[in-house]
């Protein structure tokens, strides 16, 4: 959509809406706190051959990756850009901010790694599994959540999760509690992919269906309705568009893109624990879409980068506090570069 | 449409008993309707009199307490606002409602689409939207607004976005439309523009508008309700509404009753 050179206007969220709707003054409340920035619409102004440069270096930095960096990191990045571009599709594209995205990680990272143990399926047969239970969890928990708007559906998310937890933590039997999934198989038709780098670069294309499905989605007349409905639901129902229906479309979308990341870090990992399940792993890839910039799909990416490379920097020179450290970026982020990494770079390109 | 006889026997909105609750206040109370195929009928009324409430419970934004709305004899109550939509039932909105980021052309395209399947297909590109760009500069140009076509909403106007606001309203060939104050804060100019453009386009169509200016509703209403705490105060054409004691009164206090008499 580099043809709509539009003068862009980056002032979104200030002035929209205030329909006699109940559900719309939350909701801006909500945009304001939530996103905090103004969003981009669905079509950026970046010209075309920019956009295939991106396209191409990424791609460079994507096979290059696990030759720079520790294999098992690169894996990490790869599945964490998945989760945060599931996320930003809802937080940045629907203007619907999910906490309870691991619900659907965690879901689609126990069915893949079960799927995996007991039937000994090629892994990108148990990773699709896996996202597909995840879609399986969101449509119950979309179908009650989408009724939501703002701070409400992001409670009810977290909820949903929280149970999630709850039930994997007591259905030992399937889950083995604490102990977690041990030893999951990394099968791919006798190939041998006990190393990390080679099992990286097997994991590569379900990584990129991944994201080109949620930007093939953005892209598209559905993902024009989502930024709309973003923007305005009042109007967009007003239009004729049945906004719950749209948004759930969108959780599925997201739950599924989550799951692909969820499954592809438990066979990554070969291992299956409870953090996958925990409210925290919900927050960090928030926190990867915020940091990264919302309504951006290079941002997510990006983010989910720079956190990840962070995190193992900081563990492999023996710092304990993390959290401290990724958790004071984040601040100065939000506080510094209102839009993220990618959102302020994206923007200034912009205005030039 | 309705199988009981033909639409033409039915108004083309009607109200029956019309009510709405919050929390044991009645905004609307009891409001019989029945807007004539092919007029144009003012909502009017003091504030707080219940005519956005109304306008509400008309387009589907808020569901009845009691009473039903039928659409040329077809029951909607209970329909959310895409079913009243997708009848043809399309709504402006008294404070511009626009979606920021999105050019006027993507606006009356997403209107357009709003009635087929495309919107679903999240697997083909945007640019498939481009079937409906003739159409779309079509209706731009028909509301002024042609030239401004790639113009963010968020950069328009406030006029121009009123007049947006016709366009999409327009692109969905409603039956009905019902325009929430159209003029709502326009300067003296524009408000003749829109005027001029609502009475364009009103051929074919019925109208239903809520309007403080009382020389719009002059200009264009064959028939006027007046609604008064919620209730029905008066119905019938504007000259004989205007000249009503009971609306002097509602309007303007005892007092102007006494000095238009003295």
């Amino acid at each position: 959509m580099s043809e709509q050179s539009a003068p862009e206007q980056e002032t979104a969220a200030a002035g929209s809406v205030a329909v006699e709707d109940q559900a719309v003054g939350v909701r801006a409340e909500a945009r304001a706190t939530a996103t905090g920035t103004p969003v981009p619409a669905g079509g950026t102004i970046v010209p075309r051959w920019l956009r295939w440069a991106l396209v191409g270096s990424a791609l460079v930095v994507a096979l290059w990756l696990p030759n720079g960096l520790y294999p098992t990191v690169a894996v990490d990045i790869a599945c964490w850009a998945l989760f945060a571009v599931a996320v930003d599709l809802l937080l940045g594209y629907t203007g619907l901010m999910s906490f309870g995205h691991a619900a659907f990680w965690g879901t689609s990272a126990y069915a893949t790694g079960l799927a995996a143990i007991n039937w000994g399926l090629p892994f990108p047969v148990a990773v699709l599994l896996g996202a597909l239970a995840a879609v399986v969890l969101a449509i119950p928990v979309g179908y009650l959540a989408v009724k939501r708007v703002g701070i409400y559906f992001a409670m009810v998310t977290l909820a949903f999760a929280q149970m999630v937890y709850y039930i994997a933590n007591q259905w030992r039997s399937v889950t083995q509690g604490e102990n977690g999934l041990q030893r999951v198989p990394r099968e791919l038709f006798g190939l041998d992919l006990t190393d990390e780098y080679y099992f990286y670069y097997a994991a590569l294309p379900i990584v990129a269906g991944g994201l080109f499905l949620v930007w093939r989605a953005v892209h598209s007349p559905f993902g024009r309705v989502l930024v709309a409905i973003r923007d305005n639901p009042a109007r967009a129902r007003a239009l004729g568009y049945p906004v719950h229906r749209y948004k759930l479309a969108a959780f599925l979308l997201s739950a599924f893109t989550a799951g692909l990341g969820g499954g592809l870090f438990a066979i990554g990992h070969r291992f299956v624990s409870l953090d996958v399940l925990h409210w925290t792993t919900s927050g960090k890839a928030v926190i990867i879409v915020v940091l990264g910039g919302i309504g951006t799909l290079w941002g997510p990416v990006v983010g989910a980068a720079g956190v990840t490379r962070l995190e193992d920097w900081l563990s492999f020179a023996g710092f304990e506090q993390i959290g401290l450290v990724t958790g004071a970026i984040f601040v100065l982020t939000v506080l510094i570069f209102r839009r993220g990494l990618w959102g302020t770079l994206a923007h200034w390109l912009r205005r030039r | 449409m309705g199988s009981e006889g033909s639409a033409g026997q039915h108004p083309a909105l009607r109200a029956r008993g019309l009510t709405k609750e919050f929390r044991g206040f009645r905004a609307v109370d009891g409001v019989d309707l029945a807007v004539a195929a092919g007029s144009v009928h003012a909502l009017v009324g003091p504030n707080g009199a219940g005519k956005t409430t109304l306008f509400n419970l008309l387009t589907g934004f808020a569901p009845p307490t009691a009473g039903r709305i039928e659409l040329a004899g077809v029951d909607l109550t209970g329909l959310a606002p895409e079913g009243f939509a997708r009848r043809g039932v399309a709504r402006s909105f008294q404070i511009t409602s626009l979606f920021g980021q999105l050019t006027a052309l993507e606006h009356v395209e997403l209107a357009l689409q709003s009635g087929s399947s495309l919107g679903w297909k999240f697997w083909r590109s945007a640019k498939l939207m481009r079937r409906y760009t003739p159409r779309a500069m079509e209706l731009l140009d028909m509301v002024g607004l042609a030239d401004l076509a790639h113009t963010t909403a968020d950069a328009l106007a406030y006029g121009r976005k009123r007049a947006l606001e016709l366009a999409l309203a327009l692109a969905l060939e409603p039956s009905v439309l019902l325009l929430d104050e159209p003029t709502a804060g326009m300067g003296l100019e524009d408000v003749d523009r829109t005027v001029a453009l609502i009475a364009a386009i009103r051929a074919g169509r019925t109208v239903v508008m809520v309007e403080h200016n009382m020389s719009v509703v002059g200009a264009l209403a064959d028939r006027v309700t007046v609604l008064q705490s919620g209730r029905v105060l008066v119905e019938g054409p504007y000259d004989e509404v205007r000249a009503d004691e009971r609306v002097i009164t509602a309007y303007l206090g005892e007092g102007a009753v006494r000095a238009a008499h003295s």
